[in-house]
């Protein structure tokens, strides 16, 4: 490919002698080549965005009445997404003047929450995808997406979580709450609009914070 | 004693089988690397640990940049052959009464990226050659129910193609008032499941943890 093959004139004149074949520099080519090289396989690599799904229920039309489906207390937890990326929960039934907790998206933040109450699902799950990295059972990886969904549908002590949106919740949180769920392996969840007392909880927790954390100032 | 006089080689390696395999990669990863169009707002995604990629057909993707402004896009991925983005907007144009041009047909089918234009400002945008004339089109789709311009997007779009799967991408800070909108439109017409565009973020939780 690079080397130059001199042509020899035979016809007449004197045999100059062969000076070896010409080797044409490459180096700057290959430094040019390594350096695409480089720059397409990472272009090519880094650039896929992820995607995660989700399902909503369908909506009930207007002219349509519909009983909305009862849910044990004991078993609803609520989470309501606050402004700063503050993680407000309570179980069970909203009341008038009842205190929220405060938490956050770290890991032993709303995870540590979720995954206290549906520890015998996850531990499930966890147990399956055990078995099936280390043999025990022999399913297929299209089929172990299937067994986890139906294991997530058999579920009956696990959490059911309604999420909620302070108005100025950003769409990080939104995101961040359902791959939290995700994670955790929670099997019923749903997006439900915020009602007035839960705003008023909201506020009140707001409020209360911000005074705490006032109150050193005005000390001193 | 005379000193034995070495012959005097240049080192040279003989890099030709190297090349012909740099250059083998390189054409490689410059046919399959698909360079995305630029977007006409910057839009940092969110992270999560999903790891399904994001598909590459038959998708409408819904862009909320972080000054709440909605923009639309319909990818038919490689495929033009079903011309869906100029039957979309042909579509559009009935409903408002405005007439397109071949021409115009052609430019939108071209114009890659997403879109935030009114309607109405729809030909002027595409009249404009420059990504700077073009900016100041750039208001938003209008999504209020006034002017419910994005619903009918969606609905044109799902008309024209049933396979199409919704697409949200939305940047970190979009308030979540505005999610929730673009989220009510796309179920007023019966659209139920979304993907949404994150980021990959590997988080490991244990059975441990689960034992505390």
């Amino acid at each position: 490919m690079a080397e130059i093959i001199q042509e020899e004139k035979g016809k007449g004149g004197k045999k100059r002698p062969k000076k070896g074949n010409p080797h044409m520099d490459m180096t700057p080519m290959v430094d040019l080549m390594c350096l695409l090289l480089t720059f397409f396989m990472l272009v090519g690599a880094f650039n896929k965005p992820k995607v995660m799904e989700i399902v909503l229920p369908e909506k009930i039309k207007k002219n349509e009445k519909v009983d909305p489906p009862k849910i044990a207390d004991s078993r609803t937890l609520n989470i309501i997404l606050g402004p700063n990326d503050k993680v407000f929960w309570y179980p069970g039934k909203p009341e008038a003047g009842m205190p929220l907790q405060v938490t956050d998206f770290s890991a032993t933040g709303i995870r540590e929450v979720l995954l206290d109450r549906n520890r015998a699902l996850f531990k499930k799950i966890e147990q399956f995808q055990q078995d099936v990295i280390t043999g025990k059972l022999n399913i297929k990886q299209d089929s172990l997406a299937n067994a986890i969904k139906q294991l997530k549908k058999d579920d009956d002590t696990g959490p059911i979580v309604l999420i909620k949106f302070y108005k100025t919740a950003k769409y990080k949180n939104f995101v961040d709450i359902i791959d939290e769920m995700s994670i955790v392996g929670i099997a019923r969840y749903i997006l439900v609009d915020i009602n007035w007392i839960e705003q008023g909880m909201v506020e009140a927790a707001l409020k209360g914070q911000t005074q705490t954390a006032a109150a050193p100032l005005t000390q001193k | 004693m005379p000193k034995i006089k070495m012959p005097t080689k240049s080192p040279h390696i003989d890099m030709t089988p190297m090349v012909d395999l740099f250059s083998l990669l390189l054409t490689f990863f410059m046919l399959t690397s698909v360079f995305t169009p630029q977007e006409p707002a910057p839009v940092d995604t969110p992270f999560s640990v999903s790891e399904k990629p994001k598909p590459d057909a038959n998708i409408m993707t819904v862009v909320m940049s972080s000054d709440n402004r909605v923009f639309f896009n319909v990818d038919n991925g490689q495929d033009t052959i079903l011309h869906f983005r100029p039957k979309i907007l042909q579509e559009m144009g009935k409903r408002y009464n405005i007439e397109f041009t071949p021409q115009e047909l052609r430019k939108f089918e071209k114009y890659g990226s997403s879109f935030g234009v009114s309607i109405h400002d729809m030909k002027k945008f595409l009249a404009a050659t420059d990504t700077k004339d073009r900016e100041v089109f750039e208001k938003g789709i209008p999504h209020d129910s006034v002017d419910n311009q994005f619903g009918y997007w969606v609905l044109y779009t799902r008309q024209i193609n049933p396979a199409v799967q919704a697409l949200i991408k939305g940047d970190s800070n979009v308030e979540y008032p505005l999610v929730k909108k673009v989220l009510d439109v796309l179920q007023d017409y019966n659209v139920n499941r979304f993907s949404l565009v994150t980021n990959l973020e590997a988080v490991k939780v244990e059975l441990t943890d689960a034992k505390k």
